[in-house]
């Protein structure tokens, strides 16, 4: 998908930001918000945290050094304010005690939770089985399989090992794979 | 790793970004203006905003020609989003609708310290009255600058909201508008309640200020303390110096006459 090398990227950031940053926004804004709306659940919070991630990878690129700048992977490095965001929305989240309501997703039309869970598609079942996951999982299943980073990114973009993070990559696939089995035919 | 049905299934659950998210960030970074369609009196129409504030509004008729005449003028690209800063999008509709910005930001540091002050002293004029090109060139401290005046109203870029439809010529033609036809002018002030036909006969008959021989007091013929004065009590003056002869000092409020 990346039409541009990520050191080509970063060249052209260091030597013009303001001319070079849509193409970082093209190149990842679709990686980044897939991302973030697998990792909080909904299309609303995922694209102000996208938005978000942007705006603050523009006011750091401000402030680096040149040097740095070509030195980065823009992409991958994205992904560390992006995951951050989705981090902190997600400890909120669960900090916060949710009510009923929230659970519900409005644009879910299914008519209640038992026709639900028939109706749904293998897609929809996926992505809410993803919520169930234990945030290290979540993350590192999403990033790897869903944005389709490198591990070394993923562990790069989540501050941790990259030994952990296929280990929480792995655990993650077991489960989701055992909850689904579970209701497959 | 194996590659099975599961991890398949999880590539899948990639999709597109909104299309609004590239627009509404290079707006939030600043490296582009936005602009987004609204209502008005006059029909549609697209406005223009920056970090600071509003800074373009053009009837919609036209959107590639809009953006082309927004990065000749300002050298900045306007590109279309779908939202606002919340201190825009709070206050942008009000404005429009009142004929004033209110608490809307309105960005007039792109813009010459004369056109700026011509504009912020014409924001103050209030809906429903109009005043003389020669006022605000005597209120912004340059009495004789009154073409120019008509030329930084011509090209304000923000009409409607700074409402330039409000400053008209002193014998009671409208004179020219910069939002579509020169008619809009009118149009806009009837519907603001002024009895336009009644302004210009009494402009046209040379009557440029209103005075209530109760207080002594003389104010600009669209004044709301001028509409309030009776029929008897009316004194109609053809000049300044007419009425303080006869003993009338300016109104406070509309003030007839700049200090």
């Amino acid at each position: 998908m990346r039409t541009v090398t990520p050191s080509d990227l970063a060249a052209a950031l260091a030597t013009d930001l303001d001319g070079a940053f849509p193409d970082l926004v093209r190149e990842t804004s679709a990686g980044v918000f897939s991302g973030a709306l697998r990792l909080v659940g909904n299309r609303h919070d995922a694209e102000e945290i996208a938005q978000e991630a942007f705006l603050r990878a523009y006011r750091a690129l401000q402030g680096y050094p040149t040097d740095r700048i070509r030195d980065m992977n823009p992409a991958a490095w994205v992904w560390t304010i992006a995951a951050n965001l989705c981090r902190n929305h997600h400890r909120t989240r669960s900090r916060r005690p949710v009510t009923a309501d929230l659970t519900v997703d409005p644009t879910d039309r299914s008519p209640g939770p038992e026709a639900e869970a028939i109706d749904r598609t293998q897609e929809e079942r996926l992505a809410a089985e993803l919520q169930r996951l234990t945030w290290p999982m979540r993350a590192a299943v999403v990033l790897h399989h869903v944005v389709g980073l490198p591990y070394e990114e993923v562990a790069a973009a989540l501050g941790r090992p990259v030994g952990t993070v296929k280990a929480d990559a792995h655990r993650g696939l077991a489960r989701l794979r055992s909850r689904i089995e579970e209701v497959r035919p | 790793m194996m590659s099975d049905r599961l991890t398949a299934e999880l590539s899948e659950l990639a999709v597109d970004a909104p299309h609004g998210l590239l627009p509404n960030v290079l707006v939030g970074t600043g490296i582009a203006d936005g602009y987004v369609r609204r209502h008005s009196m006059l029909g549609d129409v697209l406005v223009a905003f920056g970090n600071k504030g509003v800074t373009a509004l053009e009837l919609a008729g036209d959107p590639g020609g809009f953006v082309t005449t927004y990065e000749d003028r300002y050298g900045r690209r306007a590109i279309a989003v779908d939202r606002m800063p919340p201190r825009i999008a709070t206050h942008l509709d009000a404005a429009i609708a009142a004929g004033r910005p209110g608490r809307l930001p309105v960005d007039l540091d792109r813009l010459t310290p004369f056109q700026a002050a011509v504009l912020r002293t014409t924001a103050k004029i209030p809906r429903g009255e109009v005043r003389p090109y020669g006022w605000v060139a005597k209120e912004i401290g340059k009495p004789a600058a009154v073409r120019a005046v008509g030329t930084a109203l011509a090209t304000n870029p923000v009409p409607l909201i700074i409402p330039c439809h409000r400053v008209v010529r002193s014998d009671g033609t409208f004179g020219d508008y910069s939002l579509g036809d020169p008619e809009n002018k009118r149009i806009l002030l009837a519907a603001e309640g002024l009895d336009v036909s009644a302004f210009s006969n009494l402009a046209g008959r040379g009557v440029r200020f209103t005075g209530s021989d109760t207080t002594g007091i003389f104010c600009h013929p669209t004044c709301h303390r001028a509409r309030r004065i009776g029929a008897t009590h009316r004194v109609d003056f053809t000049s300044e110096q007419e009425a303080r002869h006869a003993g009338y000092r300016p109104c406070l409020v509309c003030r007839p006459v700049a200090d």
